[in-house]
């Protein structure tokens, strides 16, 4: 197992280099930089002089493949660089807003799985039933609902009309400022798993293990708890990796509506201003987390399904 | 002087007319907590001013620290902050500065000259790409300094503890590059500190107490403050809040006290009787417009030019599009301009006339040209889309280049357009907004259009040399008439800032320069404010 996990920890670094060579590739061709940021609002004319010695300071007037050499170079110590705009390094900046996404996320996971798992289970249980058909219509909305809508919506009845929660915010950090985003965040891979959970279920329910299992005489209970579970939690718990992955991703358009302080605002932010080593810095994290959380999956595999081969 | 009073009383008048005085009978009172919004993104840049270019930051910026002048939002007219008295020489060179004596750091120490010799200093360090660095670029021998030619500042002479004498390259009024937040005056060697750069320490009505990244800034009340009995809050918050919907929901759930009001806000707002009531608008100096290429050939006639003002129903857009969020524009300097003309007109919806000139001109068949356009729901696509049929009418076909904005603005000084839709700043000095179309002026710097004009050069050239206010308002008046005569863009509108409050608050500015930005030592509390 000691082996499979530095196996796959070792096949992360040529993703992670391609990763970082198509961000900087990206962020050298599109048009825009630090310096037309800092003038996009028409607050101030352009100042040729000033570009030229952002130019210099961010050492953005050397050669790309140079630049290119720094990064991984800078990259291969750990060191992301430093930001253009707050001119402090980019492993502070994203160290500050990296906790808040993963709570948020982890926030958002929790809801999906209490509320998603069981919904769907309950519904494979009983297929074509009443509870089933309205988790499965729910499903459906909390997949198409637009994040951004169902967070105005979670604002107007929770804060503002029923004046429960906070409409907005990280307070001190405390869990009634985390309940609505997390909420908001939460639906879609909740309907997801919710799915996905029905899906699974049912298909064990059908295969041939089980329907000996019934013949024999084994009570239902005992039939979902061995065999039912173990063998749809496969299906579900990738379904929970892959989610949690994008759930970091996605959390830019929740943190925004929230002014919750992640790495997505910050990466938001960070685009629209040029803050190139922020930016590539903050995409590196999230794939990261991607990476390592797609290879806790795979070892989960092997732990539940000894069927598994990492040999 | 005499000019800027006459136009303060001016704007106090309109805004009392528009209903939009803060003013309140009732007595100041101390205490409370405000929570205030910074609404341009989802975090502040840096906790060091000086390293800053956006507004974002000037918000918190404002509670903590101060420059030698501040903007006086309600006289509409800089003021001495720091300092008691200036002389100026003959030449209007050279500006003595007498300090105040009663104005101290967060840390307890006193401010004198050396700290802003200090300040002024760092901005301009050679290592560094400050952008506060063109505010202070005006005074002499810092160009020299920050090319590494010369060991010091020339141009900063400390005379005693609490008189300094600074010397600028040429007559100007320094009130409007010295009252920059960018400017602020940072206690000696202190400010290069790591320590200092996460808990910054400055002269301002606040004192720094917490920042949580992306989140919130928290500032406490500064004993020591040198307007004395200011300011009057004991806490400010100031939360980040980029999304004006958030904010909509927040401010009606009384979580916050102030919230900037985008056009949908703007118009619900005006609609509700009660919340009417509580909401300050003001013409903020920033044009919007639509800028021509004078190089495209069609744009090298006037008659071209003048065809698009007149061929668009600019009121119509306002009305509808901008949700009478804005003030028709009749040339470059706004409403709160101490040089605009208030008996100008804007040029009238006359598409028939518009024809005319077209025809005058050799484009009876029409012509095309290519729009570049941010996204911005004031001055971007949205705008473009409703001017395309109607200058289709006339014959001129438009198409639109969208971009982003941060490129709008590497390709416009870059003179890589036809023609493009920007808002940008047109004051709140009137000679820096208007020097943009001096023909010296380089098009990478401010002169967009390549507009070149020897008569609006003469009236400019003798603007700067005025040394009376009435004087030069009067000539760059006349400039700014031409320049809406040569019509080097579509004057579309200049922007109406609103912001609402909350009906305990009192003291909110009617600030033209940016109406988020508000001094909040001047704001305070009634009783019917809610404990926090």
């Amino acid at each position: 197992m000691l082996r499979f996990i530095l196996r796959r920890l070792l096949q992360m670094v040529p993703t992670v280099i391609a990763v970082s060579l198509l961000i900087f590739i990206i962020f050298s061709v599109v048009p825009g930089s630090i310096a037309s940021s800092m003038i996009a609002d028409g607050r101030g004319a352009n100042d040729p002089e000033l570009i030229e010695r952002l130019n210099r300071e961010f050492g953005l007037d050397r050669p790309v493949h140079v630049r290119f050499g720094d990064y991984i170079w800078n990259l291969a110590q750990f060191d992301l660089g430093t930001s253009f705009r707050t001119r402090q390094p980019v492993t502070e900046l994203i160290g500050e807003r990296i906790w808040p996404t993963l709570k948020l996320a982890i926030a958002a996971m929790c809801v999906a799985i209490a509320i998603g798992l069981p919904l769907g289970f309950f519904a494979a249980m009983r297929p074509g039933s009443l509870l089933d058909s309205i988790t499965m219509v729910g499903a459906v909305s909390g997949l198409s609902v637009p994040q951004f809508w169902l967070g105005l919506l979670a604002m107007y009845l929770f804060a503002l009309t029923l004046g429960w929660l906070p409409s907005f915010g990280y307070g001190e950090g405390g869990l009634r400022n985390l309940v609505l985003p997390a909420l908001t965040l939460g639906v879609g891979p909740m309907a997801l798993l919710a799915r996905t959970t029905r899906a699974a279920v049912l298909e064990v329910m059908s295969t041939d293990f089980i329907r000996t299992a019934r013949s024999k005489g084994m009570s239902s209970f005992r039939l979902v708890k061995w065999h039912v579970t173990r063998n749809a939690l496969v299906l579900i718990i990738t379904t929970l990796g892959l989610q949690f992955g994008s759930m970091m991703g996605q959390a830019v358009v929740v943190e925004k509506l929230f002014s919750w302080p992640g790495l997505g605002s910050l990466l938001i932010d960070s685009v629209g201003l040029r803050d190139i080593p922020v930016v590539q810095g903050s995409i590196l994290v999230l794939v990261l987390c991607f990476l390592v959380i797609n290879t806790v999956v795979d070892v989960l595999y092997a732990v539940i399904d000894p069927r598994i081969s990492h040999g | 002087m005499a000019g800027r009073s006459a136009f303060a009383l001016a704007l106090a008048a309109f805004l009392l007319a528009a209903g939009a005085s803060s003013a309140r009978a009732d007595e100041p009172r101390q205490g409370g907590t405000l929570n205030y919004v910074a609404p341009y993104g989802s975090s502040f840049s840096s906790l060091d001013i000086h390293a800053s270019a956006q507004i974002q930051d000037a918000i918190w910026s404002k509670a903590i620290h101060k420059p030698l002048y501040d903007w006086d939002a309600d006289a509409n007219q800089p003021v001495l902050a720091l300092a008691t008295d200036v002389a100026a020489s003959d030449d209007g060179l050279v500006y003595t500065y007498k300090l105040r004596q009663d104005v101290y750091f967060h840390n307890g120490k006193q401010m004198t000259a050396d700290d802003i010799i200090w300040t002024y200093t760092r901005i301009m360090d050679p290592q560094k790409a400050y952008p506060s660095a063109r505010f202070i670029r005006y005074i002499k021998g810092a160009a020299e300094y920050s090319e590494g030619k010369a060991e010091a500042i020339s141009g900063l002479k400390k005379i005693d503890d609490f008189t300094l004498e600074i010397t600028f390259t040429d007559p100007m009024d320094p009130a409007y590059l010295l009252m920059r937040n960018v400017t602020s005056i940072y206690p000696k060697d202190e400010g290069n500190s790591e320590e200092f750069l996460k808990h910054p320490i400055g002269v301002g009505p606040y004192k720094f107490a917490e920042y949580v990244p992306g989140s919130r800034l928290t500032v406490e009340r500064w004993e020591k403050y040198f307007d004395s009995g200011k300011p009057y809050l004991d806490k400010v918050n100031i939360m980040i809040m980029g999304d004006a919907s958030a904010r909509d929901v927040a401010f009606r759930n009384k979580e916050i006290d102030v919230s900037v009001l985008g056009p949908a806000q703007y118009v619900a707002y005006k609609a509700d009787p009660e919340m009417s009531k509580y909401i300050l608008e003001v013409p903020e100096v920033f044009t919007r417009f639509v800028g021509f290429n004078l190089d495209y050939e069609p744009f090298k006639d006037k008659r071209v030019r003048q065809a698009i003002n007149y061929a668009i129903d600019s009121d119509l857009i306002i009305k509808r599009l901008a949700k009478d969020k804005a003030y028709r524009a009749t040339s470059w300097l706004p409403i709160s301009s101490p040089a605009y003309d208030k008996d100008a007109k804007p040029y009238p919806y006359d598409p028939e006339k518009a024809k005319e000139l077209l025809k005058e001109a050799g484009y009876a068949e029409g012509f095309e040209f290519e729009l570049t356009a941010t996204q911005n729901e004031s001055w971007g696509l949205t705008i473009v889309e409703a001017i395309i049929p109607m200058l289709a009418k006339v014959g001129i076909t438009v198409k639109a280049k969208p971009v982003e904005s941060s490129v709008l603005s590497e390709v416009v000084p870059a003179g890589d357009f036809q023609a493009f839709m920007w808002s940008y700043t047109s004051g709140p000095d009137p000679l820096t907004a208007l020097l943009n179309f001096h023909s010296e002026t380089p098009q990478s710097s401010g002169n967009y259009e390549k507009f070149n004009n020897p008569d609006y050069d003469k009236l400019i050239d003798a603007a700067k040399q005025a040394r009376n206010e009435d004087e030069k308002n009067e000539l760059l008046r006349q400039a700014n008439n031409l320049l809406q005569e040569e019509a080097p863009m579509w004057f579309f509108n200049y922007n109406k800032a609103v912001i609402a409050y909350q009906p305990w608050l009192h003291g909110a500015q009617p600030n033209s320069m940016e109406i988020a930005l508000q001094s909040y030592e001047k704001i305070w509390f009634d009783e019917s404010a809610p404990s926090r």
